[in-house]
């Protein structure tokens, strides 16, 4: 993908930042001229991963999230977002729908699936300790 | 937020976003207009809602649960297109009921 722009964030892992993360990425993305749904798929699938980050990445204490979003002249969004907690010992376990490792604070376990319906696709990368990234690809337009 | 009741029934209107940031707010204030035992059904109005993700799917959820219990239900209505989609992804609208 040949990038025509990108950006970076980082923030520390409070729940405040979520709907800023979400709307400072649908800002960016705005460049490319999406739909308002598009926009609003978006949000949702950052608001998920980042949450996810905050939830359960800095489970044991607060931590810094990143964001990196690059949009591609082809007219897709590339967004990564990162936290170094406390990672994923399996990642397909994870990520089917209905599991979740915090029933108590009733998480339905559909995070994963609502960016993999929202996004074209989503990628996790995670070890236990290090961290996770989850990397996800909308088209915004066609070339 | 805005409320209103009707016999067992509680009408609440959603206002703003609803995500894990709100959620506990939102939870809280929920559980206090349905903590009267008669109350039997909970309906949500998303007209004024402008983001939900799934954390709000874990709090109508959760008051779905504590009405059961008691042999009640909640129900939705003015649900928009996205959280439409969200809430079929879940399978929420098979316990949940859609006006
Ligand atoms: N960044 C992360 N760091 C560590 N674990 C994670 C991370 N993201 C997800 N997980 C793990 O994957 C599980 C599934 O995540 P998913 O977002 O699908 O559901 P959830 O967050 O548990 O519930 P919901 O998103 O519906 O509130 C989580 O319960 C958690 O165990
Ligand atoms: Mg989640």
């Amino acid at each position: 993908m040949q990038i025509i722009n990108q950006m970076k964030l980082d923030f520390l892992s409070i729940p405040e930042n979520e709907a800023f993360a979400r709307v400072a990425v649908s800002a960016f993305a705005v460049q490319l001229d999406p739909t308002l749904d598009v926009l609003a798929d978006i949000k949702t699938a950052v608001s998920e991963a980042v949450t996810n980050a905050i939830v359960h990445g800095y489970a044991d204490g607060p931590g810094t999230v990143s964001i990196r979003a690059a949009l591609g002249e082809d007219g897709t969004l590339e967004i990564a977002v990162s936290d170094r907690g406390r990672g994923i010992a399996d990642i397909a376990q994870a990520m089917q729908p209905f599991f979740t490792t915090q029933p108590e604070k009733e998480r339905s376990g559909m995070g994963f699936s609502v960016m993999q319906t929202f996004m074209d696709a989503v990628d996790v990368d995670s070890t236990p300790g290090k961290g996770t990234t989850v990397t996800m690809h909308k088209r915004l337009r066609d070339r | 937020m805005e409320h209103e009741r009707r016999r067992d029934t509680v009408l609440v209107k959603l206002e703003g976003e609803l995500d894990h940031c709100s959620a506990q707010a939102v939870r809280r204030e929920l559980d206090g207009l349905i903590s009267d035992p008669q109350v039997k059904k909970l309906v949500l109005d998303l007209k004024n809602m402008s983001f939900m993700d799934s954390s709000g799917i874990g709090v109508i959820l959760g008051r779905y649960r504590i009405l059961a219990m008691r042999g009640g239900a909640v129900a939705v209505k003015n649900m928009n297109p996205h959280v439409q989609r969200i809430f079929t992804l879940s399978g929420m609208g098979q316990i949940i009921q859609i006006l």
